[in-house]
């Protein structure tokens, strides 16, 4: 038996023009199996078209592309792919076990599975209780949920999730969070598009950064020596040599009012910083760590006045 | 085994969105009115004496009008209840979810196309076959060839359904009502012409008839449908949409089902081929 090919998505060149306009200029990735992919870029740079290409809705005006070791598009490499589109649209007058039923008969799935999955999909969304209502009464929060069980009631090896947090609350994007996660310890490949760069960071094990159509920057999120964190804090006036000082353990240090923003070397001398800035006298009203170096990576990528 | 999924979802989709039963509650409406004309006429019938052979044609006559009733609203629901079907799901993006699971697109069009035609059959059967067994009971009259005139108008029904799945591959649900009520307007008004050239035996004419019964055989369907079933007092009003002046040829309506796979061949054909 011949081993299965390493990378769960390859492309060169991926071109896809519109007319005169060109929505994808020259797209290569090399997506790992078995991890989380960030696929990072603002508005128009040609994400979604890029995802449909992989998928096969699109057709490619040039370039190679691979999805599971198989031509992107085919149609039996589909039964080991899911995906939740950007805006999912639905049969609304089907409740969420019918969704989850008809999506898992159409991927392939024998009744038998179709009746174990659907309860255990419901479970993991936290849908089970309104598991007999038309999904056309769902907000907008349970759609997604419902949207995201159907990608992966057939167990997929390789899942596109397109902005699955959009309209979740704190607590579904927790959620949403903990599945991926739980997709990669299964050892799916998970290919996320996602605005919310805080969730990127702390779920991806490798971003790219597409401006375009093109790749433009690439990140592994998990590489050694990049444990840089932000910090976000409030403080009552400081002085220049306290601001100076802080060059021991953080760069990027910026002052506006009473907000201080620094990127620090790593979660490990926050301590430090605090400790220097109680001791120099100031005032500390809030200390908090953010990890804002994806986002100031994605904001000097593509421009603060793009619009994310 | 897509196909037959989709099928079954399209059917459902129109049952539970009330489509089927809104459409059914129209035709039945329809068959109340049809059956309470037919009872006054009987009973005016009796006041009078009419003789058994006027009152049959008359009747027969009252069946063709009903029939011809039926038939437009068979077509306009067949349009307008699939107008949305293909354009709708991919304007809408319902069609991502569906379109990137293991089944080739033709599947997914004719599945579609399938449960279409179920909803589109079960109400043409029910109305039509209604409007006869309505007919018979209170009148006691009955088409000459009822069958056949049933087939040629599903067949028309058939026509519409997968004229607006092609253009539908290809235009939004508005351009493509626009385009499908057009064709069909067309129809019809060839249809007219190509009678009216039987009686001023105008060729011109003739020929713009069979020009545009070429272009969309629709009309040359329920023209065929009405020689099959007409009474010969019906058939001899000249201007009516059961005058039989000039009879659509069994080549024509071998053509309509030809046109018929071309329009799902060209369906499936850009379908299979479109960016969604």
């Amino acid at each position: 038996m011949s081993q299965p090919p390493t990378l769960a998505i390859e492309t060169r060149d991926l071109r896809k023009e519109y007319g005169r306009k060109v929505a994808v200029s020259r797209l290569s990735l090399a997506v790992r199996r078995g991890s989380i992919f960030g696929f990072l870029g603002p508005n128009g740079a040609g994400k979604s078209t890029s995802i449909k290409m992989l998928l096969g809705l699109v057709k490619p005006t040039s370039g190679f592309a691979r999805v599971l070791g198989a031509p992107a598009g085919d149609v039996e490499t589909r039964r080991q792919i899911g995906f939740l589109p950007e805006h999912f649209r639905f049969y609304d007058w089907l409740t969420p076990a019918e969704l989850l039923a008809l999506h898992g008969r159409l991927s392939g799935l024998s009744r038998a599975r179709v009746r174990e999955r659907v309860p255990a999909l419901l479970d993991l969304v936290g849908l089970t209780p309104h598991r007999d209502r038309r999904l056309g009464t769902f907000s907008k929060g349970m759609l997604q949920r419902a949207g995201l069980a159907q990608a992966l009631i057939h167990e997929p090896a390789l899942v596109f999730l397109d902005e699955p947090t959009s309209g979740l609350d704190p607590v579904g994007r927790r959620l949403v969070r903990d599945i991926i996660r739980g997709q990669r310890d299964r050892g799916a490949t998970v290919f996320l598009n996602s605005h919310l760069l805080s969730e990127v960071e702390v779920t991806c094990d490798q971003v790219v950064f597409i401006r375009e159509g093109e790749v433009v920057a690439a990140r592994d999120l998990h590489a050694a020596g990049d444990d840089r964190i932000g910090v976000l804090a409030r403080t009552g006036p400081l002085s220049d040599a306290t601001v100076a000082g802080l060059a021991a353990w953080a760069g990027e240090v910026t002052r506006d009012g009473e907000e201080l923003r620094l990127t620090a070397r790593s979660a490990d001398v926050l301590p430090a910083i605090l400790r220097h800035l109680v001791g120099s006298g100031a005032d500390v009203y809030a200390f908090t760590p953010v990890r804002t170096s994806l986002e100031d990576q994605f904001l000097r990528i593509v421009g603060e006045d793009r619009g994310l | 085994m897509g196909a037959w999924i989709m099928a079954g979802v399209t059917f459902r989709e129109a049952a539970r969105k009330r489509i089927l039963w809104t459409a059914l509650i129209v035709g039945v409406a329809f068959l109340a009115v049809f059956g309470a004309a037919l009872h006054y006429q009987m009973a005016d019938f009796a006041v009078r004496a009419t003789i058994p052979f006027l009152r049959y044609q008359i009747l027969s006559a009252m069946l063709l009008i009903g029939l011809y009733v039926v038939d437009l609203l068979a077509v306009l629901m067949t349009i307008l209840t699939s107008i949305e079907t293909v354009s709708g799901e991919i304007a809408s993006g319902t069609i991502h979810a569906i379109a990137t699971k293991p089944m080739a697109r033709w599947q997914l069009l004719l599945g579609k196309w399938l449960g279409s035609a179920v909803m589109v059959l079960a109400f043409v059967t029910l109305t039509f076959g209604g409007t006869m067994v309505v007919a018979w009971w209170i009148g006691g009259v009955v088409p000459e060839h009822p069958l056949q005139g049933l087939l040629l108008v599903a067949l028309e029904c058939l026509l519409a359904l997968a004229v607006t799945f092609a253009a539908g591959t290809w235009c939004s649900t508005l351009t493509n009502g626009v385009i499908v009520l057009g064709l069909f307007g067309l129809a019809f008004l060839g249809g007219w012409l190509e009678q009216m050239s039987g009686f001023t035996e105008s060729a011109r004419l003739m020929t713009i008839g069979i020009v545009t019964s070429l272009i969309m055989p629709s009309e040359a369907l329920w023209r065929r449908a009405v020689f099959e079933m007409q009474s010969p007092l019906a058939g001899a009003l000249p201007f009516s949409p059961f005058a039989t002046v000039s009879i659509p040829s069994g080549t024509m309506i071998g053509y309509a089902g030809v046109y018929l796979l071309a329009a799902l061949g060209v369906a499936v054909w850009h379908f299979q081929r479109r960016d969604l």
